[in-house]
């Protein structure tokens, strides 16, 4: 007796390199950002 | 172009950078300022006309927003993406021929104009889809892709200045850091035209779409609605509060503190501009996540109640307490950052999931107006006050009491905002096209 595959769906890839890619797309120019706007906001407390 | 739809096993924690790529880069708006200077100084332009191309693009993002709602809705997030990209894109690059052959009328028909509807397109064209994804959380979600607008800023600000630095500040420097934000800006857009996907349809035992479930308004009847036009009035009261203090920051906290024992510097003054951008993005995510928790009605009479006490502290002590003065301020804009980013959740929790895509962007006018209203308010009055010989904190404090007003009127519309009543809603038909859920099957989800 031969095991049939098509009785159950293949199971879906992972997605979690393509979710760790996609934010850190994001993800690093606003740590850039975030990076510039700290550097400004302290002068408020030493300007 | 007929909407992506998500393969079995997709996540939906692809979708926020999708919508993040899109508002990340948009937001880049809010940093034109960095060119005036330059513009100025190479093309000969007065203060006023180095504005229009920024301005005309906030126009064209309320008018795009506005009419180009369902056009999003009928041809999905992609689509809405990729107009975007291809307009946002194209503004810059027509503003680099503009800057190279010396023609500013180019600059602000491509960075005002045709950028400014890549900015209305993209503004709305993730929130239907998060929502969809997120049905749980739709104001954590929208909170993320809104709180990118802001973030968008942030990153141009240092990095078209440190472009300009390089490049140079005659035509054609400006021309290459156009040329360069153009190519930049499509190609980080392009992972959310790429990733972007709407949920499976869920489907009927004999495998027809299924009616989607609850209250279903169309854009077209929900501005027949008195909600519609309380959520209008609630918007437009919070942003213009919220504008109140970011347009004259600088030289408010400046006058605030000018005749006490420790005045602050320019330099200090421009740190607190700073914190006040931090505020307003914190906002956007962070209130608008607590809205799922404690009710859209609820965080609306947080934003616009304590929003009011807030000005009322800054009128009464601000000039007697420098931490209270920018306490109060930070409150305030992060309750201006956290009123755009929820409106899409309460719009949902009104007329539902339908067309809500194209409601958000017909309620966007009423942040094209409050951009109008909130500085002309501050400015007016001030420059009154100070033809009147008032100084220091004397010339915000009518100011402050009308934007106690209108934060109060927005209180009332708040609380007269009620469940639509059912001679709006769709009939729940079956052969809805546009009927989607989330898929049962969400392995990454959580």
């Amino acid at each position: 007796m031969s095991h049939d595959s098509s009785q159950s769906p293949p199971d879906p890839p992972s997605r979690r390199p393509l979710i760790a890619f996609t934010w850190l797309w994001v993800g690093a120019p606003l740590a850039y950002g975030l990076y510039e706007l700290v550097r400004k906001a302290t002068q408020l407390f030493t300007g | 172009m007929s909407p992506p739809v998500a393969p079995p096993g997709w996540s939906r924690w692809l979708v926020p950078p999708a919508a993040l790529s899109v508002h990340l880069s948009i937001g880049q708006a809010y940093a034109w300022s960095v060119f005036k200077p330059p513009l100025e100084s190479a093309l000969g332009l007065s203060g006023t006309q180095s504005a229009l191309p920024f301005q005309l693009g906030i126009v064209m993002l309320g008018l795009s927003a506005a009419f180009g709602g369902t056009l999003v809705e009928r041809h999905g997030p992609r689509w809405a993406m990729t107009v975007a990209l291809v307009c946002f894109s194209s503004g810059f690059l027509l503003s680099a021929l503009g800057a190279a052959v010396e023609q500013y009328w180019l600059i602000v028909l491509g960075y005002g104009f045709v950028g400014g509807i890549g900015l209305g397109i993209g503004y709305i064209s993730p929130v239907s889809t998060l929502i969809k994804w997120f049905p749980d959380r739709p104001g954590m979600a929208t909170g993320i892709a809104i709180m990118g607008f802001g973030g968008g800023a942030l990153i141009a600000s240092p990095w078209s200045a440190q472009m300009l630095k390089s490049f140079g500040t005659d035509s054609s420097g400006i021309a290459l850091a156009f040329l360069v934000h153009g190519l930049a800006y499509a190609v980080f857009m392009l992972l959310g035209v790429l990733l972007v996907r709407v949920p499976r349809p869920r489907e009927r035992a004999d495998g027809g779409p299924a009616a989607l479930e609850g209250v279903q308004v169309p854009a077209r009847g929900a501005m027949r609605t008195p909600q519609f036009w309380l959520l209008w009035v609630v918007l437009c009261m919070n942003v213009t509060a919220g504008i109140g203090i970011l347009e004259k920051a600088a030289p408010m906290i400046t006058d605030f503190f000018a005749d006490t024992s420790t005045p602050v510097s320019v330099t200090a003054a421009a740190g607190f501009v700073a914190l006040l951008s931090a505020a307003n993005m914190a906002g956007r995510i962070g209130w608008s996540s607590t809205s799922d928790l404690i009710g859209r009605k609820n965080i609306y009479r947080v934003y616009l109640g304590v929003g009011a006490l807030m000005y009322a502290l800054i009128a009464m002590f601000g000039d007697s307490s420098k931490p209270l003065f920018v306490l109060c301020a930070l409150v305030v804009l992060s309750f201006y950052g956290g009123g755009f980013a929820t409106v899409p959740a309460y719009l949902k929790d009104l007329f539902g999931t339908y067309q809500v895509g194209a409601i958000h962007g017909r309620l966007l006018t009423a942040w094209s107006t409050a951009g109008v209203l909130g500085p002309l308010i501050v400015n007016w009055i001030a420059d009154r006050q100070e033809e009147a010989g008032k100084h220091g904190s004397a010339l915000y404090g009518t100011s402050f009491v009308i934007m106690i007003g209108l934060l109060v009127v927005g209180f009332v519309a708040n609380e007269l905002v009620r469940p639509v009543h059912p001679r709006h809603h769709l009939p729940a038909a079956p052969a809805r096209k546009e009927a989607t859920d989330v898929p049962r099957q969400q392995p990454e989800s959580a």
